[in-house]
């Protein structure tokens, strides 16, 4: 018996403690603004009963009738998926589009979920459909064929021009330039540390996730940075053939720090190049990290010097107006510095003095259009084995491929050298600079 | 210190009860879905204050809102349930199979592979072309099952470890044939296979989009429950799960069903990455099985190997994933908060058994008195 009312008493307390809990919180919610949005949402069919629920918008703005579907490969607990969330936000609220009109799909992996998803919006009657990730791009166009009349946008994509779709495009925001700045910074602060003879070797790592053309324009961009500094700068790029493994990461910058490096640059989406880089600081080493995406200051607060990011909302905003606007969106969207598409993140206590000063000139050259990344006055091959570039007897570049989409080293398009430059992200969206420029080295 | 005539009796007893009625079985539960449901709301509204009854509509509406949605919900069944059907004959001879991810992987690269190569000739029509990426899955399938099967029959290593571990081995051939085969070159993806031609992929039977994919499961899922229950194979199986020396008195050669059983079981498993890829996906990653390798261990064992009930539980399961992704949606829940509502469900469902099988006295003072 005395089990028994123990028992009793036990779940007399359990039921009045849920009770409480949920009555206490009750009052403070109204019932309308948490149920009535769920409400619009749930029947997108009809936009009529929105109005109330949303801020009174007039009726004849635009975007207010237009529907915007958004996938992502995660949802926003990743740093990469948070970004596009933001940007998307961002843009809509700069073009008054109200969020009750965006739908986010969350965790939906690169696979036939992208296409079922991407096919629903469409049924629900979204006008314009988003997705973030690379490997989306396929199913995005399976979808873009049985939907002719919605526009479907594969970020970071690179296929859209070769896929003969009119209603598939691709958007990339100009990273190498972010990564050049990034560069600076770095470079700043291997300066530093050679005046005043703590290295003496500016020697660089770099924590690539693929020898991928993104890639590769991306660090060849980095060491151009640094050697607008530091000239004689040199790198070796250690892959770790993954976008995020934060293991993998952090090891690949531990051996570039055993092999010497001072500064370590990453392309891969996990904090575990610069927490290993804060780890080695910690420890008494002299060594310094660039991060991606997102600040790495949390993470190594006193071995962050700054991280190249990209600001989507740009791409966004640029892409959502010209289809509110009912213009022709490009197959291939892709803008940078000029149109503050990329940035670097605030500089870390660590940098070198006058760092902000090096920064604020490298974005206003690339801006103006003085300064170009890729300059062939700047770097130097060795002549090409497979004849997709062409040097002269200096080592400079003359002529190189466009895009080589499928690996049969021919020319799939324009000429990339311009102007004496590397013209990267021009002729598609998505980066195809993948020289290798001599004072580089890949590890793996 | 107790005398004999002072026996206490426990609060709760807990009594094995056999012969209930079937329809006693359903009664219970179906009660105890109510009370998962119940639960759930509880869940819910003490978490996000929001109203279950919508959220439940929600999950309705993203597994069998539109057409599509319903299409999309009962390929995935099919699919959960092809592997499910696949590792009950393993399961019920208690040879632990945890090997589907891998048997599904190789199956489906091997689709993906003859996919690619027969569909750059297009020499083959599309019946032709599936009939043998069909063979080479269910052989690839079978080969991966019969390795660790042979291993036990010889040296009696453990088929636990052993599947788990040609999953790793599986993923790694996956990662080097996408490698391979990738497609912009650079990518590290392979993308659709022969996304203009559309070679290889399943054709639409009788106007449904995926009439293939369920008349193949659902053969499957008749003919292994007819194998299970009335042929001689299925008998050995049955008799071997319960003990192995029966089986040996019986004259039954355990070596010998172990590696036919898993032969069988690799082979279905196979052919489920043959429907993956050629009937859903038409890409291949290392993702392609994506974990239903294991959710169809839960399908199998929750349906007690009876292939009709998998096909109940792998639509559960598919309509409360298809219903997450709604939810996340519309209500800014996120996969853990359904990933939560799942496991209450799947925890009714058990307990349901538990309540089938056994009863619950609860001590009476009278019973007590009286003796």
């Amino acid at each position: 018996m005395k089990k028994f009312l123990a028992l009793l008493l036990a779940l007399v307390m359990v039921f009045g403690l849920v009770a409480c809990g949920s009555k206490a919180e009750t009052p403070a919610e109204p019932e309308q603004t948490t149920e009535a949005p769920a409400e619009t949402t749930q029947t997108p069919a009809e936009p009529a009963p929105e109005e109330p629920a949303t801020e009174p918008e007039p009726a004849e703005e635009p975007g207010t009738d237009i529907k915007i579907g958004v996938i992502l490969v995660h949802d926003e607990n990743s740093g990469y998926d948070m970004a596009h969330i933001e940007g998307v936000t961002q843009a809509c609220q700069e073009l008054g589009i109200p969020m009750e009109n965006v739908t986010f799909k969350y965790n939906i992996p690169e696979d036939e979920t992208c296409y079922d998803t991407a096919a629903d919006l469409a049924d629900a009657g979204c006008g314009i459909i988003f997705s973030d990730s690379y490997g989306h791009q396929t199913h995005m166009g399976q979808a873009a064929a049985e939907f002719p009349d919605t526009i479907f946008v594969a970020c970071t994509g690179d296929l859209a021009a070769g896929s003969g779709l009119s209603n598939l495009k691709n958007i990339f925001p100009y990273t190498y330039e972010s990564r050049y700045v990034s560069g600076v910074v770095a470079g700043m602060k291997l300066k530093e540390l050679m005046d005043d003879g703590s290295v003496t070797d500016p020697y660089v790592g770099y924590v690539g996730a693929y020898p991928y053309a993104e890639v590769v324009s991306g660090y060849t961009a980095f060491l151009l940075g640094i050697q607008s500094i530091v000239p004689e700068a040199h790198m070796d790029v250690q892959y770790t053939n993954s976008w995020y493994d934060p293991v993998a990461e952090g090891e690949a910058a531990n051996a570039l720090m055993g092999r010497g490096c001072v500064i370590i640059g990453q392309h891969a989406d996990s904090t575990g190049a610069p927490s290993a880089v804060q780890a080695a600081f910690e420890s008494g080493k002299v060594v310094y990290s660039v991060g991606y995406n997102i600040d790495m200051l949390a993470v190594a607060p006193d071995a962050a010097l700054t991280s190249a990011q990209n600001v989507w909302a740009v791409l966004y905003k640029a892409t959502l107006e010209k289809f509110l606007a009912g213009e022709e969106i490009p197959t291939d969207f892709a803008c940078g510095a000029a149109d503050d598409a990329v940035k670097i993140s605030d500089l870390g206590s660590s940098c070198a003095e006058g760092t902000q000063e090096a920064v604020d000139a490298a974005w206003a050259g690339l801006k103006d259009g003085s300064l170009h990344v890729f300059d062939t006055s700047k770097f130097t091959c060795q002549p090409a084995a497979d004849g997709s570039y062409v040097v002269d007897e200096d080592g400079r570049v003359t002529s190189a491929f466009g895009l080589d989409s499928n690996g049969d080293w021919v020319n799939d398009t324009g000429e990339a050298i311009v102007d004496g430059y590397f013209e990267e992200s021009v002729l598609r969206s998505a980066p195809y600079f993948a020289l290798r420029i001599d004072g580089i080295t890949e590890l793996n | 210190m107790s005398s004999p005539n002072v026996h206490h009796e426990p609060l709760i007893r807990i009594a094995k009860r056999d012969g209930l009625a079937v329809w006693k079985n359903w009664l219970i539960r179906l009660v105890f879905v109510l009370i998962a449901l119940l639960l759930s709301g509880l869940f819910i509204y003490a978490v996000t204050k929001l109203n279950p009854l919508k959220v439940y509509a929600a999950m309705f509406e993203g597994a069998l809102g539109t057409k599509r949605r319903v299409w999309i919900t009962i390929r995935d069944t099919m699919m959960l349930l092809c592997i499910g059907v696949g590792l009950a004959p393993a399961f019920k001879m208690k040879f632990w199979n945890v090997g589907a991810e891998g048997q599904i992987l190789v199956g489906g690269v091997a689709t993906a592979g003859l996919m690619i190569y027969l569909g750059k000739s297009a020499a083959m029509s599309t019946p032709v072309m599936l009939l043998v990426m069909a063979l080479a899955s269910i052989v690839a399938g079978a080969v991966w099952g019969v390795i660790p099967a042979v291993f036990k029959a010889r040296w009696g290593t453990n088929e636990t470890l052993f599947t788990l571990m040609m999953n790793y081995v599986a993923i790694q051939i996956t990662s080097y044939c996408v490698a391979l085969w990738e497609n912009p070159f650079g990518s590290n993806t392979v993308g659709q296979i022969n996304p203009q031609t559309k070679a290889g992929w399943f054709p639409r039977v009788f106007g449904l989009d995926f009439g293939l994919n369920v008349i193949i499961v659902m053969a499957l899922t008749i003919g292994m429950f007819l194998y299970l229950k009335y042929s001689k194979h299925g008998y050995e199986i049955a008799v071997l799960g319960e003990s192995e020396r029966t089986a040996r008195y019986a004259g039954i050669k355990p070596s010998r069903v172990f590696i036919r059983t898993m032969a069988i079981s690799g082979a279905i498993c196979g052919l489920a990455g043959f429907i993956a890829v050629a009937g859903a996906s038409h890409t291949i990653s290392t993702s392609t099985a994506g974990g239903r390798g294991f959710t169809a261990i839960i399908v199998a064992w929750l349906a007690k190997f009876n292939t009709f009930v998998m096909l109940l539980i792998s639509f559960l399961l598919v309509f409360l994933q298809k219903g997450a992704i709604e939810i996340a949606s519309q209500f800014k829940l996120n996969d853990f908060a359904s990933n939560v509502i799942t496991g209450i469900i799947l925890f009714c469902i058990i307990a349901s058994e538990f309540f089938i099988n056994y009863r619950v006295i609860f001590h009476k003072r009278k019973e007590a008195g009286s003796k």
